[in-house]
């Protein structure tokens, strides 16, 4: 049957290029990497394949005379409300193919986006706020189990021997993305910024390069089900452990690397083949239980002699605050809690999609929960899974994190544009790429540079608003909901986060 | 030096032989050893231990270096994503051994349990290497992208009908395993082809089992007489074929 398939007709985006203003460069045509631009030599003319373009915008970035367009493809299906456009050609799609769909980067539906329902409280003549330009204003922050009671000596001394922290100069680090999913120069950005900062970043499950050892100290390693890289000078190369359970974009799942981006750097880091997909499965095979959780915490903290916090991260769930408790209980240091609008390199999209709750519900209940039972001081929580802007970060502190971890906004200031395309390992912007030629447009002295400057620019305003709470340390925002207010949120949903309606 | 690890927590005990490791002790010998977890775990030193009694869960797990001796049976999680090192099991050992096994030696005399070997790693001259003179249940080298097990089903329970448990090399994508007499095509997992051992894997085969037999005090030759079948996988990408974008 000769068939044609509708979808090979309908695609999102197309290149406008005004070729009056077109000079034949051809940057358009190396810039892209996805086989969309084109120069026909014989007309002297610059064409493009529509269908191939993923709108990353790469080639409207760099076309010097700026007369290309990338636009909405104003060709659509029937307007239906129930069969939107995406519903309809992922249909057509899979019929085509027969396979599971795969994207990249974060949930991207229309959900309920509850830091847009909650504002903040600001002083008024009452109680004065702080300027943060002329009055030290702390934003250290220090993740790990707390002591139940504080000794100290006749000399002031503190004499209870305390568990290993991190300490963060800012409650903020680079979240878990693989070696693999991202290529070394982004990996190097990272952790250049981390360690310039005064953070943390994190391996991700792909494990730790060689020459990235020296940001160790800047460093969280990672240990996952399918335990790439994961070697005895990995553990004790860390500043902390994490084992990772799961990830806020693919909930209960476990990690895909497709093989396209399996070269060889990443074959010998993982130690598998070229060209395999790397997978790691949903569960870690000797982690069935709680208890069995236990197990592989104490034996990361027996590895490295106890001299290193132990993280366990875990998707945002509908029961995460009983998990979490469990976690605690376990003997975690830290538990992340990534909700469902976190990053992935890969992902098939119906999880992506629809698995999960948002970070801001699972935070407060997860605060709550280890409140109640007095295990909060146990264990820190950092809060994963879409953060924007630094307001984001107010407001989780608020509902009870400790720190946040940033993946998308970070590949964002090295120039990512969210076309969700990272599978495909043909990256534009020379992010989730390994190809040698596309990973050279990241420099990691830039990339290093920008991710600072964000970081900067977001503490700065977190220092801002603290001023404006009448606050002078981060640690007194912490679980400070009564600073917090809801708009346009049901009283379930107010009860859930545990804030006041605006007004009360 | 000699341990009695009569009564003692594992934090204890490991306290203990880290800081003899840390003096310069490369010989230590652990008596009374009744289900203490982490023995070994994370050591980078050339040390020998020696395990009377039956060590608990993660024998040697992320170590680097030592060889341990068990002389009795071991519990779950022996060889936990080692790294280097060998360890020598004269009885029977449980379930998830050798999980991500990256480098060393794992000789297990007897049975072995479920998911043995599970996501076992390799790359160029790192080839981490089991061998289970027994049985092993259900799983065994699920995910396996590199190294090697050789399956011997001569010393475990003679159970005949039951000498390899079901989905065997399931998603295997790299790696080998040997098995010595033969092997029932039901129990494979998908994506696993069998094939004849080239002269250069019986070579291999023969050094290995010429470690492992003096290692327990075996015949080698005995072992050597049976004709062994080689496990690959059929593709590097057994899930290729799952997805589209
Ligand atoms: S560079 Fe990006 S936006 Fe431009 S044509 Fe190629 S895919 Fe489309
Ligand atoms: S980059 Fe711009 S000016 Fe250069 S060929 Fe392409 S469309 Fe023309
Ligand atoms: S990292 Fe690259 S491929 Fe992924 S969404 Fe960003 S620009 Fe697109």
């Amino acid at each position: 049957m000769l068939y044609k398939n509708p979808y090979n007709n309908y695609f999102d985006y197309v290149v406008q290029r005004d070729m009056d203003k077109c000079i034949r460069c051809k940057d358009c045509v190396t810039q892209c990497s996805y086989d969309a631009n084109f120069y026909d030599e014989e007309r002297d003319l610059i064409y493009s394949l529509d269908s191939n373009c993923v709108g990353c915008m790469r080639c409207s970035t760099f076309c010097p005379t700026d007369c290309i367009r990338i636009v909405r493809n104003p060709d659509t299906f029937r307007i239906n409300a129930n069969w939107k456009d995406n519903n309809v050609k992922d249909l057509y799609k899979q019929a085509g193919t027969g396979g599971i769909i795969i994207t990249g980067m974060g949930n991207d539906k229309p959900y309920k986006n509850y830091w847009e329902h909650m504002v903040i409280d600001a002083c008024q003549v009452t109680n004065p706020s702080i300027d943060p330009l002329r009055e030290p204003m702390e934003l250290r922050t220090f993740l790990g189990r707390k002591p139940d009671r504080l000794e100290v000596n006749k000399d002031g001394d503190i004499t209870t021997k305390l568990a290993p922290q991190l300490v963060l100069e800012t409650p903020i680090m680079f979240s878990a993305m693989s070696y693999g999913s991202i290529n070394y120069n982004v990996c190097e950005s990272v952790a250049r910024a981390a360690k310039e900062l005064g953070i943390y970043w994190n391996t991700g499950e792909g494990g730790l390069p060689d020459t990235l050892y020296e940001y160790g100290k800047h460093t969280i390693v990672q240990c996952a089900s399918g335990r790439f890289g994961v070697s005895p000078e990995y553990l004790n190369a860390g500043a902390a452990i994490e084992i990772k359970i799961g990830q806020g974009a693919k909930p209960g799942i476990g990690g895909h690397l497709p093989g396209e981006k399996v070269l060889e750097g990443i074959s010998r880091t993982r130690m598998i083949p070229v060209g395999t997909d790397a997978i790691s499965p949903a569960p870690h095979h000797d982690i069935y239980s709680i208890e069995d959780l236990r197990q592989l915490i104490y034996a990361l903290k027996e590895a490295t002699r106890y001299e290193k916090p132990v993280s366990v991260k875990i998707a945002a769930v509908h029961n995460v605050a009983a998990i979490a408790s469990g976690i605690a209980r376990a003997g975690a240091d830290i538990i992340a809690v990534d909700g469902f609008r976190g990053g992935t390199g890969a992902a098939p999209k119906s999880i992506r999609d629809n698995v999960g709750i948002p970070t801001e519900v699972a935070i407060a209940s997860v605060d709550q929960r280890l409140r109640e039972e007095g295990i909060r001081h146990q264990v820190s929580l950092v809060a994963a899974g879409g953060f924007r802007n630094s307001s984001d970060i107010v407001k989780a502190i608020a509902l009870g994190a400790d720190a946040v971890y940033i993946a998308t906004s970070a590949l964002m200031a090295v120039g990512c544009t969210l076309c969700q395309q990272c599978h495909r390992g043909r990256c534009a912007w020379g992010i989730t790429t390994n190809d040698p030629e596309l990973s050279k447009r990241v420099n990691p002295e830039i990339g290093a540079e920008r991710l600072v400057n964000l970081i900067r620019a977001w503490s700065n305003e977190i220092k801002e608003m603290l001023g404006l709470m009448g606050i002078n340390s981060i640690e007194s925002l912490k679980g400070n909901r009564d600073r917090l207010r809801g708009v346009g949120l049901s009283e379930i949903e107010l009860q859930t986060l545990d804030i006041k309606q605006a007004g009360m | 030096m000699k341990i009695d690890s009569q009564g003692m927590h594992y934090k204890v005990l490991n306290q203990k032989i880290n800081e003899a490791v840390i003096q310069g002790i490369t010989d230590i010998e652990l008596f009374n050893v009744n289900g203490q977890r982490y023995i070994g775990d994370g050591l980078r030193k050339e040390v020998r231990i020696n395990v009377h009694g039956v060590p608990g869960n993660d024998l040697g797990s992320f170590m680097n270096g030592p060889v341990i001796t068990v002389n009795n049976n071991a519990q779950d999680a022996v060889g936990n994503t080692m790294n280097g090192g060998k360890i020598i099991i004269k009885g029977m050992a449980g379930d998830v051994c050798g999980y991500g096994m990256r480098g060393g030696k794992l000789f297990i005399l007897k049975d072995a349990g479920y998911r043995v070997g599970i996501h076992m790693k390799g790359y160029k001259t790192l080839n981490p290497i089991i061998v289970i003179g027994g049985n092993a249940g259900d799983f065994l080298a699920e995910y396996m992208a590199g190294g090697v097990i050789i399956l011997l089903r001569m010393f475990g329970r003679n159970d005949h009908n039951n000498i390899i448990g079901d989905y065997l090399g399931t998603g295997m994508h790299g790696g080998t395993v040997y098995i010595r007499d033969g092997i029932d095509k039901k129990k494979l997992g998908k994506g696993v082809g069998v094939s004849e051992p080239s002269a250069e894997d019986n070579m291999l085969i023969e050094d290995i089992i010429k470690e492992y037999a003096a290692d327990m005090g075996l015949d080698a030759g005995k072992i050597l007489n049976e004709k062994f079948e080689k496990l690959t996988a059929l593709s590097t990408r057994p899930y290729s074929k799952l997805y589209t974008y």
